[in-house]
């Protein structure tokens, strides 16, 4: 991920006068910057050993979420920090290779008390 | 001083003009009476060829400030025209505008907002869009309405404002009657207004943006909000300046109050718009009998509020009336009163101000009603009379 040519280190700080005129967002492809990946409440997870490699989840992910190298679908396949976990690519796999788990599931009663 | 045209036109022929002379790059409308002539007369310059204008027709005045706003986010200089239900069908797209700080120019011929329906003149259509963050200004007459449209451009753009701007027309008074007015050339007109040179344009490609972005809960609204504020608050100032370079090359006054009478006056009519003539009529009239020493003092630019103006304007006068043409339906009285009477707040001597609703949708501002707010004016200044209660002028 590229850094942002719009310096946002203190965008919390800006005064009323500072912002780019009417919102505009002076930086085209920057939702990138923006971590999405905390509103999920369930992970897909991979099974290497069932996909076909079709790369149609590659297609239907709304958050371009699932990498792809070499034209296949990359080991570390979901970009955590963008994927919200709407389940489509598991949903939409024709193997049932991708199954959504709930987050913290493989937390211990100790760790998720914590 | 280039030479000037003298013709015979209805108000909004004169606007049309004017907005032909501006050359928008774009038109989205959509006809309503009374505004259609405007719109119409400006479709046939397009097809005539003598504007070079992207003219969109929709299907609807909400999809008509919706293609202004993408239009003038791509960049365009754009105008429309609207009225009453139309400007009411536009409210969500009024906000957009502003908030974005587009500089969209559309004239509205004011008329009454149903029900019953009525298609004839009062400012109930703009009064309600007076706090969508629009510059607003109001013209007594075509000339007026044909000089608004001109300096609206160049306000709108001005790097200092960069806010919609509204001129207003009093529907069928001012829209269809032929009057006397002068036009001036194009090339005087092109130089003045110059090209629209914008920020963040979205036919820009080679400096990508986005528009329409979301500020959140805990994200910048209130900021962009208090910058939006900030802007109307300059845009006064500009008003007053390009107004005033436009009145040097026209000859004409340009103000954001004019008054009349008000040296020697005892008593005031503060009004808007086609009435401010009757209103003036009438004090002319008074002090020829040797009666009510009266001034006028009419409102030509209502957003930003005129409000240190007019305190200094009225400052003194024994009573002040003023003429409302649009309800506030349960508030202590119609929107102009509210804040003319909140203008002279602060003034050390209270200066007693009383409210009349008149002419709702078309009613006829006669004469005889006019003489008779300068005669309460006169039971009041005397103390006859209290400065009290909110007066529908002549109806039964």
């Amino acid at each position: 991920m590229s850094e942002p040519k719009w310096d946002l280190t203190r965008l919390g700080e800006w005064k009323a006068e500072e912002f780019p005129l009417g919102a505009v967002i002076p930086e085209a492809g920057n939702s990138q910057y923006y971590r999405t990946g905390g509103w999920r409440s369930e992970r897909p997870v991979r099974d290497p050993k069932v996909c076909t490699q079709c790369l149609l989840c590659w297609i239907v992910c709304p958050d371009a979420a699932i990498r792809v190298a070499e034209e296949k679908i990359a080991d570390d396949t979901f970009d955590y920090d963008h994927c919200k976990g709407c389940g489509v690519c598991a949903n939409e796999c024709p193997v049932d290779a991708i199954t959504m788990v709930p987050e913290g599931c493989e937390l211990t009663e100790a760790e998720k008390d914590a | 001083m280039p030479e000037q045209k003298t013709i015979a036109a209805t108000g909004n022929i004169f606007v049309a003009e004017a907005m032909r002379q501006c050359a928008p790059d774009v038109m989205a409308a959509y006809p309503i009476t009374p505004q259609t002539t405007i719109v119409e007369e400006y479709a046939k310059f397009v097809a005539q060829g003598k504007v070079h204008t992207e003219y969109v027709t929709v299907e609807s005045e909400h999809s008509a400030m919706s293609a202004c706003v993408g239009a003038s986010a791509a960049g365009a200089r754009v105008m429309t025209a609207t009225s009453s239900q139309g400007l009411a069908l536009m409210w969500e797209e009024l906000h957009i505008a502003s908030g974005m700080r587009l500089p969209i120019v559309m004239a509205n011929a004011n008329r009454a907002l149903s029900a019953p329906i009525n298609i004839h003149c009062d400012h109930s259509d703009v009064m309600g869009a007076r706090d969508t963050g629009w510059v607003i200004l109001f013209a007594e007459t075509a000339q007026e309405a044909y000089d608004n449209t001109i300096v609206a451009c160049r306000v709108a753009e001005d790097p200092d404002v960069l806010l919609p701007v509204m001129t207003c027309l009093d529907g069928f008074i001012t829209t269809h009657s032929i009057d006397r007015g002068q036009t001036i050339d194009d090339e005087t007109v092109k130089a003045f207004v110059g090209e629209r040179k914008p920020d963040y344009a979205l036919l820009d490609t080679a400096n990508p943006v986005s528009h329409g972005s979301f500020a959140g809960l805990g994200g910048p609204f209130f900021e962009f909000k208090r910058s939006q504020r900030d802007a109307i608050d300059r845009s006064k100032p500009v008003v007053e300046r390009v107004g005033a370079e436009w009145s040097k090359i026209v000859g004409r006054p340009f103000g954001l109050i004019e008054t009349w009478g008000l040296e020697d006056a005892d008593v005031a009519v503060v009004v808007i718009g086609s009435s401010a003539g009757n209103a003036r009529h009438v004090a002319r009239q008074l002090r020829a009998e040797g009666g009510t020493k009266a001034a006028v003092v009419k409102i030509r630019c209502f957003r930003p509020f005129p409000a240190a103006e007019l305190a200094a304007a009225l400052k003194g006068m024994k009573a002040v009336a003023v003429l409302d043409r649009a309800e506030s339906f349960g508030a202590e009285g119609g929107p102009l009163f509210l804040e003319t009477r909140s203008a002279l707040y602060d003034l050390e001597r209270r200066v007693p101000v009383v409210n009349y609703i008149y002419g709702l949708g078309g009613a006829d501002v006669k004469l005889e009603l006019m003489r008779r707010v300068y005669s309460d004016l006169s039971d009041i200044a005397s103390g006859a009379a209290a400065a009290e209660g909110l007066r529908y002028l002549g109806a039964r």
